[in-house]
């Protein structure tokens, strides 16, 4: 299966992450998956007027294309013109080029929340009116409308995450190649549920705090981010914490808070980004399916059972108690 | 007079477009455009100033923990804050593991693979490095990419994940890094040193850093084979094109200084500030100005400088060709990236080749190895000087208002935000990224920016369609066009 992939209104750092890959060599992995890149902005040969020639191809049909990979939001300003970003050698609004190759592609597939959902571009005023392929924010429809269907009878794949995780699309493209993936395989936002099904507050080392409730004050402390900075772990759909980030890290690991970034409409969460909005003290943004009076119950019976060691150890930036050791069985 | 466009130019990070007129055989004059604007600067107004640290990462995926930087600075300035020791040595290393992981990409992934094209299959060097630097398929990609995926494991362990960590903070760094962490740290980078000297080098980081003058880099090329290593493997081909005639600029080179020594004391920087024109002058911020009259831009009657600027879309401008703004210090065009820091430190072999021949495409690609060499070993002292146990971050109060500046050097120069706070908002945010200096348009003079006066005078051969010097020069400078334009 061959590949084209463009870069809109982004900030390559999809690529950037994706060349991270660890394990095999990726583009090894690639071809021996049969996958072979037609054209990649930061990795092929070809540019200028022989980049324009295959893009060309693909788009007039000559060149069969199977898999459109677009990075970035799609930028349809001003006033619906597309001029915030022509292809660098036309006189075209990338938008229009992504219309027609989507239109000749068996599978289309938005790299990254921009691409999705339209992402940190869309956000505040949104100056270039900025949006995904498929959605607008969490609403259908987008650059290419909430009725398309790729070749292959899908709708756009959608790897949301700012940046998305390397194997999240190596995973997707490999599914793609060996021709496994379908409708049902994607969330109803379009995610691969691979990843989507998770939640990044699965496997995360601050999962003990997180019972007790001892919440972290401050960046660098080893607490709970939930209560005090910002943390939407409980609600992100992600396996950040199970497939980890640079070999060991993930957000939470690297001691901030989980801004949710792989669902719609993350870049305007309504307050600032590190502090977490409450209502009589109780955050607004409870964890995903917990009903809320439990959730109230619970933590005022964890806080208040909160041992020592925990309470103490949240506010610190390092271990200050460890656990007491376990006296052994008493044999009868 | 021919005119050619050459777009998409690939292997740059982002969008660029450059355009051409040929006459006799060259390059007579050259228009370089960003084709994309998104409007950070627009974006980030109104937002309360600490989402800064949310929003910078994201305007580059490649430099985004410069940007972070930059923010954290600008940010740390408007509190009082002083990041504590621990919180300062992991800024360092989570920058300098960036630029160096940059560093890298460019020299494989973005430049060399130009030699392994067909045009070039009659040079003695080709049947070596052809196969080994090609686009996609060469073997050192496979090489490459897993010791950098190794290497920023240490991105694990300092900030979480790369790129977008919010761990670069204004009081230091979110993740306290445990003993054995720092041991884990230390064995990555000693890895990662050892894919260099074996692979990149052929020799010590010691003995590339401390390579003083031509000469001795005559002598070091003239004692191996060349295929010893990936950089002799270079410097064959740079010989043989004679990558030093292509690509001089203004020969005025600008750093903001990079990597504190000591807390709060930024005139100990391992890498000083200051201006290089064959004499060493000082950095003041004071003397920057963004010209906009070839930007699509709406324009105050003079130049303002970054904390005054303003970035409000114009399209159908006349005269305007580009969103890249043009910067300006002192009203000279300027360069900046890792020629222009050691040139300005003064590493003896930079300051000499510049002497030699000026900002040129050997010199560009020469600093930025030198570089890798240099940084290297300084991060496995900083990962020793770690202390676990004593804290990594402070906090602060943001006052209602401010004016404050956050200037650091990313891997491709000096990066510079300027952020005002009223009503204990962002007012005004001002970003010039260090691409924005080196392909920025013409000025009101009509003075061209560094790029522009590189690329004039670039031979052409006839029937060229994508002139190959012209792709040697551009990507000589490793412009990241996200961030030129945000």
């Amino acid at each position: 299966m061959n590949l084209l992939w463009l870069q809109s209104g982004g900030c390559g750092g999809c690529t950037v992450s994706w060349l991270g890959a660890e394990g095999l060599p990726l583009l090894a992995t690639l071809a021996d998956e049969d996958l072979s890149v037609l054209w990649h902005p930061s990795l092929s040969e070809a540019t200028a007027a022989e980049a324009l020639a295959l893009i060309g191809a693909c788009a007039d049909g000559s060149q069969p294309l199977d898999i459109l990979c677009v990075e970035g939001s799609l930028l349809r300003g001003p006033n619906g013109s597309g001029r915030f970003h022509l292809l660098s050698g036309t006189a075209e609004p990338l938008i229009s080029w992504v219309r027609v190759l989507a239109s000749r592609a068996r599978h289309v597939v938005a790299v990254g929340t921009c691409a999705a959902y339209g992402g940190v571009t869309a956000a505040g005023v949104n100056p270039t009116d900025a949006c995904g392929l498929q959605y607008d924010g969490d609403t259908p429809g987008g650059l290419l409308g909430a009725e398309f269907r790729a070749g292959g009878g899908l709708p756009v794949i959608n790897i949301a995450g700012c940046p998305t995780h390397p194997d999240w699309i190596s995973e997707t493209l490999i599914a793609l190649a060996r021709g496994t993936m379908t409708r049902e395989d994607l969330d109803e936002v379009g995610r691969p549920r691979f990843y989507a099904d998770q939640l990044v507050h699965h496997a995360c080392p601050r999962n003990e705090f997180y019972e007790f409730k001892a919440s972290a004050n401050k960046p660098s402390d080893q607490g709970c981010l939930m209560e005090h900075l910002g943390c939407k772990g409980t609600q992100a759909h992600a396996d950040c914490n199970l497939r980890l980030w640079n070999g060991s890290g993930s957000c939470l690991r690297g001691g901030f808070a989980c801004i949710r970034c792989t669902d719609p409409g993350f870049e305007e969460p309504g307050h600032p980004f590190a502090e977490t909005p409450k209502i009589a003290g109780i955050p607004i943004g409870l964890p995903t399916d917990m009903p809320k009076a439990w959730f109230i119950a619970l933590a005022a019976l964890s806080k208040s059972a909160t041992p020592t060691r925990v309470r103490e150890n949240a506010k610190a930036d390092h271990i200050l108690r460890a656990p007491s050791l376990k006296k052994p069985a008493r044999r009868s | 007079m021919t005119r050619l466009i050459m777009g998409p130019f690939n292997r740059v990070e982002g969008d660029l477009e450059v355009t051409l007129d040929i006459a006799q055989g060259a390059v007579q004059s050259a228009h370089v455009n960003s084709p994309m604007y998104r409007g950070f600067e627009q974006i980030l107004q109104g937002k309360a100033p600490a989402d800064a640290l949310v929003f910078v990462p994201r305007i580059c995926g490649i430099c985004s923990v410069a940007q972070s930087a930059a923010a954290a600075q600008a940010l740390a300035a408007a509190m009082n804050l002083v990041p504590p020791k621990n919180g300062r040595l992991a800024a360092n290393l989570t920058l300098a593991a960036e630029n160096l992981a940059d560093h890298l990409t460019h020299f494989y992934l973005f430049f060399m693979p130009d030699f392994a094209r067909a045009a070039y299959q009659k040079r003695a060097w080709f049947a070596d490095a052809g196969p080994r630097f090609r686009a996609l398929t060469g073997a050192a990609s496979n090489e490459i990419l897993p010791a950098r995926a190794a290497f920023m494991r240490i991105m694990s362990l300092l900030a979480g994940k790369w790129p977008h960590t919010l761990a670069v903070q204004p009081g230091g760094s979110s993740r306290p890094l445990q003993v054995s962490e720092t041991i884990r740290l230390y064995r990555q980078l000693r890895e990662f040193r050892g894919f260099l000297e074996r692979t990149l080098f052929g020799d010590t980081l010691e003995a590339i850093a401390s390579l003083d003058s031509c000469a001795a880099l005559e002598t070091w090329i003239d004692t191996r084979p060349p295929q010893a290593s990936d950089f002799r493997r270079f410097l064959e081909i740079a010989r043989d094109l004679d990558l030093v005639r292509l690509g001089r600029a203004s020969d005025t080179f600008i750093s903001y200084g990079s990597y504190p020594q000591a807390e709060g004391e930024a005139r100990f920087s391992l890498f000083p500030s200051g201006v290089w024109d064959g004499s060493a002058h000082a950095m003041n911020s004071a003397d920057i100005r963004e010209d906009v009259s070839h930007a699509w831009y709406a324009q105050a009657e003079t130049p303002q400088h970054p904390a005054r600027g303003s970035t409000v879309p114009l399209l159908d401008k006349p005269g305007a060709y580009s969103w890249c703004k043009a910067p300006r210090w002192q009203g000279r065009v300027v360069e900046t990236g890792a020629l222009a820091r050691q040139v300005v430190a003064g590493q003896p072999l930079i300051r000499a080749m510049v002497a030699a021949g000026g900002g040129n495409v050997f010199s560009r690609v020469v600093a930025r190895l030198i570089e890798i060499a240099r940084i290297l070993p300084e991060m496995e002292a900083w990962a020793g000087q770690l202390e676990p146990g004593e804290p990594y971050c402070v906090v602060g109060e943001m006052p209602q208002e401010a004016d404050v500046e956050g200037r650091v050097e990313a891997a491709r120069g000096g990066l510079g935000h300027w952020l005002s706070v009223r009503r204990g908002r962002i007012h005004a945010y001002q970003i010039v990224a260090p691409t924005t200096w080196n392909f920025s348009p013409r000025d009101a003079t009509g003075t061209p920016g560094a790029l522009e006066q590189a690329l004039v005078g670039a031979p052409v051969e006839a029937g060229e369609a994508a002139p190959l010097s012209v792709q040697h020069i551009v990507r000589s400078f490793d412009p990241c066009m996200v961030c030129t334009v945000h």
